[in-house]
């Protein structure tokens, strides 16, 4: 840091602490502000993110649908084939990217002969993308992408259509069980680049205040849900 | 950007007079406030949330120093970097250089009212450096060269034709020669254009929602998703906040997501909620190979410790202005500067100074419908009583309503002689006047009778009087 960012720096935090009249947090205090760092306290419950399993995935879909997202539950083995399936109802070409993950990797693509995938990033030219999702929260029918050579971020982007496979068991209540799952998987304090949480396909307001799909993200995103 | 704040009689003159804006606003009490309503409904726990949320800013104002050098640490950590901006013009210094550093031609913007507020744009023009504003409403006034009206939604004062003549004449020159009457039209043209020079892009350059102390995170929530685009494709990612938008862990966020979507445009969720910590990791496919986050001060640290600190609770949702029906009337243009509606009478004083911006606080009808809407619950007519007193005190207030104060208090402080003048100003207008029932002139009331008549007292004498003669007395505390 140079020394006029460095003055800069203690120019702003000096003026904080003299509004609040006193010094840099010491002793009480600042054990106070470390301890509600390091175990955060929950904001007030809400009912609706705190269901049973079965009744998290009916109120994730429910709202992911209401969000202009579609829904397919299907088993594990009729993943491919549903893939396969949209595409074809849409009248999309039988073409996508896939995200390299070897979760993904797990399904039967191979008994979709006229299906053609490409393993890598989005790039502009994409139509279809193909990818898993870390978690979805049930409370509003959002997905939870986490960036990683597993999941690039540009395959939530780009592609005019987002088919995302979700695990039954991927389904959480509410945000507080994502922050949980981060935690776990990425350790405490640390995070991927990006995590983005998704609800339904790009949108905007912005004229006349009517919302109209596919600003610049995906026009359409349908969710195949594995039934376990 | 430049204020006109000072001018805000005649801005809000020709609001009035502008047929286009007053249909655009007319949209604003059917779209953004009654899908508020419906939301807050849907979710039984709102109101506990509104009073977690204003606890959790409080509480992270109360320790600002502290949250704030944590998360400096943690971006640090990750291999990002912070840079401290106390005023505009070191924000835009630091911004500006580090677009040179990479060589950047364009920068591809997401809307952020932080760099509105210290107007990046012209700035970076002048540094030979194009700003493209990639948020559809921001994209279409950036085309008109034009100031955002309306803090989460830019062009709303605009209606669609507006917007199809803005594209035609823009696009025209890129081939797309056909006026578009269809929204849907509308918002693919301006993807189309948009795409490829988000692909081009040097770099991405962001505000932020939230700034997370415990992770080190910038949070961002869009409907469109060309935030994402932003922070992902150019390969440098520049996030520009103020101080105030640190909150300490993603705990807290979510308390604030729960209400702050809900409170902007009734939506469950927003689309896109992004948190963004660091640069591109190793193995990763895409992402930008520099994370910087600019943290700018620009007057707020002065604000903590005052009667005006609750401002800085502010989380942006724009329900004030939604919900105002003085911004309702003359819409975001006549503020004069970057934040309109009630936000904005308490804000712009503060930032600009009250001789600047003194007569906002006074575009109020004290209704309070801001405050009863506001999720970080802000008691802004409240604030807006602060600045009018100060303007009072700074003898800013027009002559003649100060010559009229002093004559209603001299009177005001003489009860009985108020009551004789008063009794008898009511007699006589009540014997002119009660026939017609109302006065379409009067002395010394033109300003009112311009606009609507004054209505002519009807029999039973003034407040006072029918209050003694029906027997009511005075409690005393």
């Amino acid at each position: 840091m140079s020394d006029t960012e460095s003055s800069a720096r203690s120019h702003i935090l000096n003026g904080i602490r003299r509004s609040l009249q006193r010094g840099p947090l010491t002793g009480e205090a600042r054990h106070a502000v470390e301890g509600r760092l390091a175990a955060p306290p929950r904001g007030p419950d809400v009912a609706r993110a705190r269901l049973a399993q079965p009744e998290k995935i009916a109120l994730f879909c429910q709202w992911a649908e209401t969000n202009n997202a579609t829904v397919a539950r299907v088993a594990a083995g009729d993943v491919a084939g549903e893939v396969t399936a949209y595409l074809a109802r849409n009248n999309l070409p039988a073409r996508a990217v896939m995200a390299p993950s070897p979760l993904l990797d797990g399904y039967d693509w191979e008994s979709q002969k006229m299906l053609s995938l490409r393993r890598g990033r989005g790039e502009g030219s994409d139509q279809v993308s193909i990818t898993g999702a870390f978690a979805a929260i049930a409370e509003t029918g959002t997905l939870v992408m986490a960036s990683g050579p597993d999941h690039p971020v540009t395959l939530n982007l780009l592609p005019d259509t987002h088919i995302v496979v979700l695990r039954e068991a991927d389904i959480v209540g509410g945000y507080e069980d994502v922050w949980a799952r981060l935690r776990e998987r990425y350790g405490k304090n640390l995070m991927p680049r990006t995590v983005n949480t998704i609800t339904g396909p790009s949108r905007t307001g912005d004229i006349e205040q009517a919302m109209e799909l596919g600003a610049h993200g995906p026009r359409r995103m349908h969710i195949v849900v594995v039934r376990e | 950007m430049e204020s006109t704040a000072h001018d805000f009689k005649s801005n809000v003159d020709s609001a009035l007079a502008n047929p286009n804006l007053q249909d655009s606003l007319a949209m604003l009490k059917v779209g953004f406030s009654e899908r508020r309503r419906l939301a807050a409904e849907r979710l039984p726990e709102f109101e506990v949330l509104r009073d977690r949320a204003r606890d959790i800013k409080n509480h992270a104002l109360a320790n600002l120093d502290f949250y704030l050098e944590e998360f400096e640490r943690k971006v640090i950590g990750l291999g990002g970097h912070v840079h401290w901006a106390p005023t505009a013009a070191d924000a835009r210094r630091i911004i500006t250089d580090l677009c040179k550093s990479v060589g950047a031609r364009t920068v591809a913007k997401s809307k952020s009212m932080v760099a509105e507020e210290i107007a990046l744009n012209e700035h970076l023009e002048k540094a030979g450096i194009a700003p493209i504003e990639t948020d559809l409403g921001e994209y279409i006034i950036q085309l008109r060269n034009e100031p955002p009206s309306h803090i989460i939604a830019p062009a709303v004062h605009l209606t669609k034709d507006q917007v199809a003549d803005t594209f035609l004449e823009h696009h025209g020159p890129l081939g797309f020669t056909k006026r578009l009457t269809e929204r849907n039209d509308l918002v693919a043209e301006a993807r189309y254009v948009l795409r490829q020079k988000f692909l081009d892009a040097d770099v991405g350059l962001t505000g932020a929602n939230f700034l997370v102390a415990e992770t080190g995170s910038s949070m961002l929530v869009t409907n469109e998703g060309n935030a994402d685009l932003s922070n992902t494709l150019p390969k440098m990612h520049i996030v520009l906040a103020t101080i105030e938008k640190v909150i300490p862990t993603l705990e807290d966020a979510a308390v604030l997501l729960r209400v702050l979507a809900r409170s902007a445009t009734g939506q469950e969720s927003s689309a896109y909620t992004t948190l963004n910590t660091g640069p591109k990791r190793d193995g990763d496919l895409d992402g930008p190979s520099a994370y910087h986050v600019v943290i700018l001060d620009n007057g707020r640290s002065s604000v903590l410790g005052t009667e005006m600190q609750e401002i800085l609770r502010c989380i942006r949702c724009g329900a004030c202005m939604n919900h105002c029906p003085v911004y309702g009337a003359i819409g975001g243009h006549a503020y004069g500067w970057v934040y309109p509606g009630p936000i904005g009478a308490v804000l712009t004083p503060q930032l600009i100074g009250v001789e600047e911006a003194g007569n906002l606080p006074n575009a109020s009808t004290f209704c309070g419908r801001c405050e009863s809407v506001c999720p970080v619950r802000i008691p802004l007519p409240k604030l807006m009583r602060h600045w009018r007193e100060r303007e009072f005190e700074r003898h800013l207030t027009p002559k003649a309503v100060r010559q009229g104060l002093a004559l209603w208090s001299f009177f005001a402080r003489r009860p009985k002689l108020y009551r004789r003048l008063t009794g008898l100003a009511n007699r006589v207008l009540s014997l002119f006047g009660r026939a017609q029932g109302r006065y379409d002139a009067l002395p010394l009331a033109g300003g009112w009778t311009r606009f609507r008549d004054f209505p002519a007292p009807q029999a039973g004498g003034t407040f006072h009087a029918q209050w003694a003669r029906h027997g009511g007395t005075r409690t005393r505390p």
